[in-house]
């Protein structure tokens, strides 16, 4: 391993490996340093950190080339990537990309000749209401045009450290604009735990359980039953009863933070204003089930708002709400630590962040078992997204039957969507469950609205004509994206779009996800750029088939959404474009003949088809 | 079948019994069903990546290699809805990867080749994706042809679960995945990988192949030949 | 098809393939003779008709490398009812879409530069010359094909008994061991 330059590499490594320890559930995070600190993760470092967590070669360099924002490549001092949803394509990002490689002298993909800058694509940020967005080394941008690229350039040309540059490139705002009991109501930090020390872990459950709180991360799942089959894993085990606390550290709450939905970002909002309310649902969680340690999975786009989280997490220490005998109660410990994602969509899926969590591949388990039963390190872990936590913490303060007056029956309390699109004010809106998209469109001002995305690619594209449905679990069931689209927008580039995004996100492990994605993405290229035929339509529908009824997990099943709802709703966004009716060419013929005249230097007649 | 095996399913009608722990595929194996499979082998732990096993049960698609079987199941298996879709599926591998069949010593004795001739593959349909793949001739008695690779990672589990070496491993992501192996230099030749690995004899396709033994059997009398796949995973489970 | 007067038109070509199928063909034998009481060829490597008339079945062997084989498979899907896909190489590219992984410009040179013979190591820029591809394609990819007969080539037996069913009006279908990709 003594290897020439790597005492310079040591001197990196060395403080890296030590706050980060020997367990190999570090692996993701010791990567994530690296990289920060090396723009790549140099062949010597792996074998470094093999040695040190004590894994094979394979496994470390596995993990690297998994996730998006780590690479054994160099990539610019500068890296500069563009958020690429479709809100960002709809203000004009394609052109501000050209612009600032136009700028910069630089091809996007490639990395300059000296090594300065890397311009590229990254799929949604979380940004949408103040895009275009981008991340430089890691740091969101916003609110870019070209007056901030001029700046950006310059800021690059004179090589000025990213955490020298202007504040407000990087000002992130809430942009709440509709509030009611989660986002509008004070919050005093220990509420929620009092009432649970106070009324019983027991209790609690069956105040969840009267709430009829399900999860807001997209599935529905009630979360009081998960919670119990979690509690009831380790009641079977230890043949015990239901809580009956014997604080087990080895059962996890895991709190999903990878908010990777294209046009999602209200955990974004929930973490950055209303971490308390989040980490306290943890808490409430921790102590029904009976675990002593939580995670926060942090998805990489908003590392920005580690050190707040952490600063959170302390002064919650030092209140007593975290740490040992929280609140004075013997016996009650929980912790939480936070873990940053890497640039993975697919780490969202419950069993596949789990395996991020471990350090690993971010690869969705083969289900049953099932995380509540054997989750982190095969363990009892229950999984819930942020906005359930914070939910969870406001029933444990003020009991399910106040929750489940709200909203409907079969979907109590309220709901954070996130806008973006074509409305005069994107931003958060907090609702019950229950109201119409008319109303919606009607209060942040959408114009002329056609269209809309609900729940995000993997979501339902819904037309105008359904505008009086409701966000609702036995409706238009919502992880929180809401994009909307005015009529003169061209709803095949949003589908083209999030076709790529899926062929850019799927993890690669089941053969109809790995290559139906790709074989969807090119279709709609093919039809995009005009040599589309009536075969290709039915070519989709055909593989929307496969990918629903044959995918390993939802991002598969659900990779289609965008293509079949397209074609059934707006058929003529398709037929447009299509060329002919009968059978076109899978590839440009003339474009294949490119390079041979390049080289012969011919351009007759019969060089061209 | 022991009088304890009290538990049963069925697979398209068909009664079959199992025991406690075991999957439907372990289940239809032991009862001479034939359910596709490419990345399944007995002798390791169930993957699931292929999906080509994939069966309905109670209306619901599972992959039959990792789903327990549980008392009263009913299993589709053997329909033309499945059959098409397995075709597809095996197509879909036939494109991403650069499959040239002539060329190939393991034509014949070839398991991607043999699902495909047994659900009837007259072509891959789908348009070819002629990736550019590495193959990596280093090793002295082994040859690593990443075209014809199908990610089911049998070289995988077995270099770790048998050999204990970790020689493979995956690396990339979605349509960029690839076989990756244990050595700084990223070539086998420089791995402790052994012609004699437990890892160089489950690779179902001809991308893990034993240097100099390509033709001992001449095209046209190899096992796929004569045989379809059916038969000989049901006649001999260890091959 | 099925008027027994009327003999059944044929069109076979050979695009980037080796002529193995056609040789194929050959291995039919003496039922050849029978077969030939009920068609009758048009373009085909034995007849030196130069352009394909109106047919009721063309049979391609060999994908697509270069611009020529494009016109001439434009011109068989125009005038054949039926478009067949025979071999390897017309379903798959085959063994000529192993040059698919090397990069244009190296194979020029490797045959050109490096292969001594041309005078100078010029690459030549005649327009007689078929211009290449940058891949080699499958010929599904550049018309509509309505049948394959996989193989490479595919045995005597595999073609009779798909001509035969063909020319029957039956849905072509290959027993277990006619079917094969090599
Ligand atoms: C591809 C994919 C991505 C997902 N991404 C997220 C996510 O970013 N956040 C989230 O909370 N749930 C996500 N989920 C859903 C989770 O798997 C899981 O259902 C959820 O975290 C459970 O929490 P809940 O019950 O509170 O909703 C995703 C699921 C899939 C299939
Ligand atoms: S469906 Fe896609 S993302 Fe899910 S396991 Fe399969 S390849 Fe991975
Ligand atoms: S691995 Fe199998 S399918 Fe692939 S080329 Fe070889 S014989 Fe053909
Ligand atoms: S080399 Fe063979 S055994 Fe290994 S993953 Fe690829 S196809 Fe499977
Ligand atoms: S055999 Fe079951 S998924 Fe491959
Ligand atoms: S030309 Fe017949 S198989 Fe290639």
């Amino acid at each position: 391993m003594q290897q020439p330059e790597s005492s310079d590499l040591s001197r990196i490594l060395a403080p890296v490996l030590a706050r980060h320890g020997k367990d190999s559930a570090q692996l993701l995070q010791i990567l994530r340093d690296v990289q920060d600190a090396c723009h790549h993760i140099p062949a010597e470092a792996i074998d470094q950190i093999a040695a040190h967590l004590d894994v094979p070669r394979v496994t470390v360099e596995g993990v690297v080339g998994f996730y998006s924002f780590l690479s054994t490549q160099p990539v610019g001092q500068y890296r500069l990537l563009f958020s690429n949803n479709i809100t960002d394509q709809m203000l004009g990002k394609d052109d501000l990309l050209k612009y600032l490689c136009n700028k910069l002298w630089v091809e996007q993909g490639r990395v300059s000749e000296d090594g300065l800058i890397s311009v590229d694509n990254t799929s949604c940020t979380g940004m949408c209401d103040q895009g275009p967005a981008a991340l430089i080394n890691g740091w969101p941008l916003t609110n870019l045009d070209q007056n901030r690229l001029d700046l950006i350039a310059e800021l690059i040309r004179s090589q000025k450290p990213v955490a020298e540059w202007p504040p407000m490139l990087f000002e992130v705002v809430d942009n709440i604009c509709r509030t009611d009991v989660l986002l509008g109501e004070p919050f005093t930090p220990g509420a929620a735990i009092k009432q649970v020390l106070a009324r019983g872990a027991k209790e609690t459950l069956a105040e969840m359980d009267q709430s009829n709180l399900r999860g807001r991360g997209g599935a529905g799942f009630k979360t009081a039953s998960k919670w119990s089959f979690c509690h009831a894993a380790i009641a079977e085990e230890e043949g015990s009863v239901i809580c009956d606390i014997g604080g087990n550290p080895e059962r996890f709450i895991v709190c999903n933070a990878d908010e990777g939905e294209p046009g999602t970002f209200k955990d974004r909002v929930l973490l950055n204003s209303h971490a308390d309310l989040v980490f306290e649902g943890m808490t409430v969680g921790a102590r029904v089930v009976g675990a002593s340690k939580g995670f926060l999975y942090l998805r990489g786009e908003y590392r920005y708002l580690l050190e707040k989280l952490e600063g959170v997490l302390k002064r919650r220490r030092e209140a007593g709400l975290l740490g040992d005998n929280i609140l004075g109660q013997a016996g009650f410990s929980f912790d939480i630590e936070i873990h940053l994602g890497a640039g993975a969509y697919i780490c969202g899926e419950e069993s596949a962040l789990i395996e991020s969590l471990e350090g690993k591949r971010g690869r969705p388990r083969n289900r049953p078992p099932f995380p509540v039963t054997h989750g982190y390190k095969g363990r009892p872990t229950v999984v819930d997204n942020v906005e359930t936590f914070a939910c969870s913490a406001r029933i444990a303060e003020k009991g399910g039957e106040w929750f489940a007056a709200m909203g409907t029956a079969q979907s109590t309390g309220t709901k954070l969507l996130s806008i973006s699109g074509d409305v005069a004010r994107p931003g958060i809106y907090e609702y019950p469950f229950g109201v119409t998209l008319r109303q919606i469109l009607d209060d942040c001002g959408a114009e002329d609205p056609y269209a809309v995305q609900v729940s995000g690619p993997s979501g339902v594209m819904v037309s105008w004509k359904e505008f009086d449905r409701k966000i609702a679990f036995e409706d238009l069931p919502t992880a929180g994206a809401f994009m909307v689209f005015k009529r003169s927008r061209d709803l095949f580039q949003a589908a083209r779009n999030f076709a790529h995004f899926f062929a850019h996100e799927s993890c690669g492990f089941c053969t109809p996800c790995r290559v139906g994605t790709q074989l969807q993405k090119k279709i709609m290229d093919k039809i995009g750029s005009g040599h589309g035929t009536i075969c290709d339509m039915e070519e989709l529908k055909r593989l929307g088939f496969i990918l629903k009824s044959m995918s390993h997990c939802g991002l598969g099943s659900s990779a289609a959404n965008p293509m079949l709802d397209a074609l059934e709703k707006f058929p003529d966004v398709f037929e447009r474009k299509l060329k002919a009716l009968a059978f076109e060419p899978a590839f440009d013929l003339d474009g294949a003949l490119e390079t041979a005249r390049r080289i012969t230097g011919r351009d007759d007649e019969w060089a061209h088809l | 079948m022991g009088t304890f095996m009290s538990k049963t399913i069925t697979i398209d009608g068909q009664v079959v019994p199992f025991k406690e722990g075991q999957t439907i595929m372990d289940a239809a194996m032991a009862a001479d069903v034939y359910i596709p499979h490419l990345c399944h082998n007995p002798e390791f732990t169930p993957h699931g990546s292929c999906k080509l096993c994939t069966v309905k049960v109670n209306g619901r698609n599972v992959a039959s290699c990792t789903m327990p079987a549980v008392e009263g199941q009913q299993v589709l298996s053997d329909t033309l809805e499945l059959n098409d879709e397995r075709l597809s599926l095996t197509q879909m591998l036939f494109v991403e990867g650069n499959h040239i069949c002539p060329s190939c010593e393991k034509s014949g004795n070839c398991q991607l080749q043999a699902v495909a001739y047994y659900l009837g593959m007259m072509s891959p349909h789908y348009n070819h994706f002629y990736p550019q793949r590495e193959v990596d001739a280093s090793h002295p008695d082994v040859l690593l042809d990443r075209n014809r690779c199908i990610y089911c990672e049998l070289c995988v589990r077995a270099s770790r679960d048998v050999d204990g070496k970790n020689v493979f491993g995956l690396s990339g992501r979605g349509i960029g995945s690839t076989l990756v192996v244990n050595s700084a230099s990223g070539l086998l030749g420089d791995t402790n990988l052994a012609a004699t690995d437990k890892a160089m004899q489950v690779c179902p396709t001809g991308a893990l192949l034993k240097k100099r033994q390509g033709f001992t059997v001449p095209i046209g009398q190899r096992i796929f030949d004569h045989h379809t796949i059916k038969d000989v995973q049901l006649g001999d489970k260890h091959e | 098809m099925s008027d027994p007067k009327l003999k059944v038109r044929i069109a076979t070509c050979s695009l980037a393939g080796c002529f193995g199928c056609h040789m194929s063909v050959l291995d039919i034998d003496e039922r050849l003779l029978g077969l030939l009481e009920l068609i009758e060829f048009d373009r085909t490597p034995l007849t030196d008709i130069k352009h394909c008339g109106p047919c009721d079945v063309g049979i391609v062997e060999g994908g697509v490398c270069n611009a020529e084989n494009v016109h001439v498979l434009k011109e068989f899907r125009k005038n054949c009812k039926v478009l067949v896909a025979i071999g390897a190489c017309a379903i798959t590219g085959g063994i000529p879409a192993m040059r698919n992984n090397i990069d244009l410009w190296d194979c020029f040179q490797e045959v050109y530069q490096y292969e001594g013979g041309l005078e100078g190591g010029q690459v030549p820029n005649d327009p007689e010359l078929p211009l290449p591809f940058d891949k080699v394609h499958p010929i599904n990819e550049v018309v509509k094909v309505d049948y394959f007969l996989p193989g490479c080539p595919p045995s005597g037996d595999a073609i009779w008994r798909f001509l035969t069913d063909l020319l029957n009006g039956r849905e072509p279908k290959l027993d277990y061991e006619m079917l094969h990709y090599d």
